[in-house]
């Protein structure tokens, strides 16, 4: 398969390209949700909107509704997403979330994908325990009781954790906190008792939340995929979640390297336009060198995931690890070459450091990936 | 789709049945690779054997046109012949300056006739060419180049110097950026090709810090140069003093050619092959040194993607065209920090300049040899202008 997107793909790229930046703009939806300090960090008309776009359901079957698309095209959507900092919740639902309950069983998809794909409800998941992201150790536990199960345990860094209608959350049923054997995917409702939540603002200004779970009682059709067989389960989600990541993170370096390069040719000092100075081309001319790399890194990736290729795992670490690196140097080197405005809150680009920071860390920064892509190769 | 596997099934027989045992080993010096041309000797009966064969079959430069030497594939037939030639290990039959870049150039620019004859030449492995471009005062600023061609009506007389040719003391013949017209810079560049034999061409190894002598100073000392070599066959591509035109043509596929983008295993990562070479010389990785492998690497694969995407955008005109210069910069600096790492993994061992270990220090020369890839063929400063200027769209690049 070229690596290229195909006419289809395309034609999808310029909508996605045309509507997120029409309605999920930096003004409308970034600035306008924190300037009002709104409790879930992001708009549910976008949302829906997104939904009648046809976005939050394009990785689900079309048996059970969806688009039946692939991570190519999910991936087109949040390149889109990152270029205009969009808060959504599409990456934790329409790709996290909607992998997960591929897994499970036609019960549980009646009961989550319409409102998914319809934009009516809002996933999370509830992976890490820790600061820095292990899913490798898994403490929470998940107790057999009567017909069902009781959880007990902590979790961090839990996206939209606080507006989800449902979480998926990973939990030991067995064996010991670093086994990769004995865990288990639950789906967790709202407002269940015995869950709880601190918020917090994020950096980026999106929210998420640290998950108690003490003594949540759960049935058993709570269950997605097999009781101690979820490793599989959080493994294929873990992998699209990261290649999404990389895709949103591919257009935040974008969003921030056009910025930067369209400053160059406006700021003049010395009496010329700032972009005349070499040292600042070669700076620019680097930055778009990495930046296509990581790109062409993210689409290898995508592809080799939609062709179910086993080395889609590598690739996948490789690309979240490269467009961390790169995103970085695209908003680090955004904020010097703007000057003085680029720390001021009024102007755009200090908003692009922020949200690489926070998605940089999401599902394993530059140097998780890159020592997973060591230890994948053997060494 | 199923004319493609019809050709991969052929392509495997044909080379399961033409391809020696000897020629599918990785080339491990010099003296392994297959340069052609009149003072060409083979190293064994399996490279004459080998050569031979692909010679028959178009295979030394299998996308060009039967006409001309070639076995007219399409690009994707021809990515099928590289991808079973890759399976197998299949070393390329022959190597050549002719083959990369006058050919291209020839196909693009080339009279009927000087393709008939030239391009024949280089698929048979007959002449050995060499590229005349740089000068002692014309590096990264080329076109300011001083060699000049004064016109005698049917020839023209050739004085000045060139250096950093390649193998230009193995080359048959040279093709070489001469200035015919002093008043115009641009536009006073004939791109001429003239027999190395000729009355007043000297040339003198350059020994370099890696201790080989890749390049010569080539000396042109009143060289007579005929303006024609026969009917449709004019001893310049193109046009006089468009010669420009024809440098900047090659110079992209020059560029191409040494960022790696075609693939090898160049691109690959290391740390697996550095951490079993470590093993073997009785040490354990430094877990610094391991997490910059790490990061090397995956910087390396994601290049290797990136090369897969050039290609592909290539071969549909979707490539920005200067994003050459892109994948020329990236993949030079790639190599560059590539050795860097093999030589801190092989530590003092890495650093023997002759010992039969190091099959005479090759770490040392291999790693000492990377250095002129960031160089060579436009330096990455180079490489990083003309990104700012025909890319970017940056002010006064």
């Amino acid at each position: 398969m070229p690596l290229y997107h195909n006419e289809d793909q395309a034609m999808l790229a310029d909508t996605a390209r045309g509507f997120i930046a029409e309605e999920g703009n930096i003004a409308k939806q970034l600035r306008h949700w924190r300037d009002r300090n709104c409790k879930d960090g992001f708009g549910h008309g976008l949302w829906k909107q997104m939904a009648e776009m046809g976005f939050t359901g394009m990785l689900v079957e079309e048996a059970d509704g969806g688009l039946g698309m692939g991570h190519v095209e999910a991936g087109i959507v949040l390149e889109e997403i990152g270029r205009n900092l969009t808060p959504s919740p599409f990456l934790t639902s329409s790709v996290l979330a909607a992998t997960a309950l591929k897994h499970s069983s036609a019960d549980m998809k009646g009961r989550y994908l319409p409102g998914l794909i319809a934009g009516d409800s809002v996933f999370a998941v509830a992976i890490d325990e820790t600061a820095k992201h292990r899913p490798s150790r898994i403490t929470t536990r998940a107790e057999k009781s009567g017909n069902g199960f009781k959880l007990n345990g902590a979790k961090s860094f839990v996206i939209h954790g606080g507006s989800a209608d449902m979480i998926v959350v990973a939990a030991r049923t067995s064996g010991g906190d670093e086994d990769a054997d004995g865990i288990t995917l639950f789906a967790v409702p709202k407002d269940v008792a015995g869950a709880s939540h601190d918020h917090v603002r994020l950096v980026d200004s999106s929210m998420a939340t640290h998950m108690r779970l003490d003594n949540v009682e759960l049935d058993g059709d709570a269950v997605i995929g097999e009781i101690d067989g979820g490793r599989a389960v959080l493994d294929a989600m873990l992998l699209a979640g990261r290649v999404g990541a990389a895709a949103e993170g591919v257009g935040v370096a974008r969003g921030a390297m056009d910025m930067t390069v369209d400053y160059l040719k406006q700021r003049k000092q010395f009496g010329k336009l700032i972009g005349e100075f070499q040292a600042l081309q070669h700076r620019a001319s680097h930055l778009y060198s990495e930046v296509e790399i990581a790109r062409a890194a993210t689409i290898k990736a995508q592809q080799l995931l939609d062709a179910g290729a086993p080395s889609a795992d590598l690739m996948a670490s490789v690309a979240k690890a490269k467009v961390a690196k790169t995103a970085r140097l695209a908003v680090q080197e955004g904020v010097q070459m703007h000057g003085g405005i680029g720390m001021t809150d009024e102007y755009d680009i200090g908003l692009y450091m922020k949200r690489d920071r926070a998605l940089a860390e999401f599902l394993g920064d530059a140097y998780f990936h890159a020592n997973r892509v060591a230890t994948l190769s053997g060494y | 789709m199923a004319d493609l596997e019809t050709f991969r099934s052929e392509t495997r027989a044909w080379l399961e049945a033409n391809c020696p045992a000897e020629m599918r080993e990785p080339v491990r010096d010099e003296s392994d690779i297959y340069w052609g041309g009149r003072r060409a000797t083979f190293k064994n009966d399996a490279q004459k054997a080998w050569l031979e064969a692909c010679v028959a079959k178009g295979y030394t430069v299998p996308a060009w046109p039967k006409a001309y030497g070639g076995a007219g594939l399409s690009p994707a037939e021809a990515k099928v012949l590289r991808e079973e030639m890759g399976r197998i290990g299949a070393r390329p039959p022959l190597s050549s300056f002719g083959i990369w870049m006058l050919g291209p150039a020839l196909l693009h620019f080339g009279t009927e006739g000087q393709k008939q004859r030239f391009l024949n030449e280089i698929a048979r492995g007959e002449i050995r060419w060499c590229q005349g471009y740089s000068e002692p005062g014309s590096g990264s600023d080329l076109v300011s180049l001083q060699t000049f061609g004064e016109d005698k009506g049917d020839h023209w007389v050739v004085n000045g110097q060139k250096v950093w040719t390649s193998y230009a003391d193995h080359a048959d013949w040279i093709f070489c950026l001469v200035r015919t017209d002093k008043a115009d810079k641009y536009s006073g560049i004939t791109f001429m090709l003239f027999d190395m034999a000729s009355e007043g061409v000297a040339t003198k190894p350059i020994l370099l810090i890696s201790g080989n002598s890749p390049f010569c100073e080539t000396f042109f000392d009143n060289v007579e140069v005929p303006k024609s070599y026969g009917e449709d066959c004019p001893a310049y591509v193109g046009q006089i003093n468009r010669g420009w035109d024809v440098a900047k043509y090659l110079l992209g596929h020059e560029r191409e050619m040494i960022s790696g983008a075609d693939g090898g295993d160049r691109t690959a990562g290391i740390g697996a092959a550095m951490k079993r070479h470590s093993a073997k010389l009785g040490d354990d990785l430094d877990p610094v040194l391991r997490a910059e492998l790490a990061m090397f690497d995956v910087d390396a694969l994601a290049y290797t993607a990136m090369g897969e995407k050039f290609l592909d955008e290539i071969k549909v005109g979707k490539a920005h065209p200067a994003q050459p210069n892109m994948m020329k910069y990236a993949g030079t600096e790639l190599n560059k920090r590539r050795h860097e790492l093999m030589m801190a993994v092989g530590g003092s061992r890495s650093l023997e300049w002759d010992s039969e270990e190091t099959e005479g220090g090759k770490p040392s020369r291999s790693w000492l040899r990377t250095k002129a890839n960031s160089i060579e063929g436009g330096t990455s400063e180079v490489m990083l202008n003309v990104i700012a200027k025909r890319i970017l769209d940056l002010p006064g690049a």
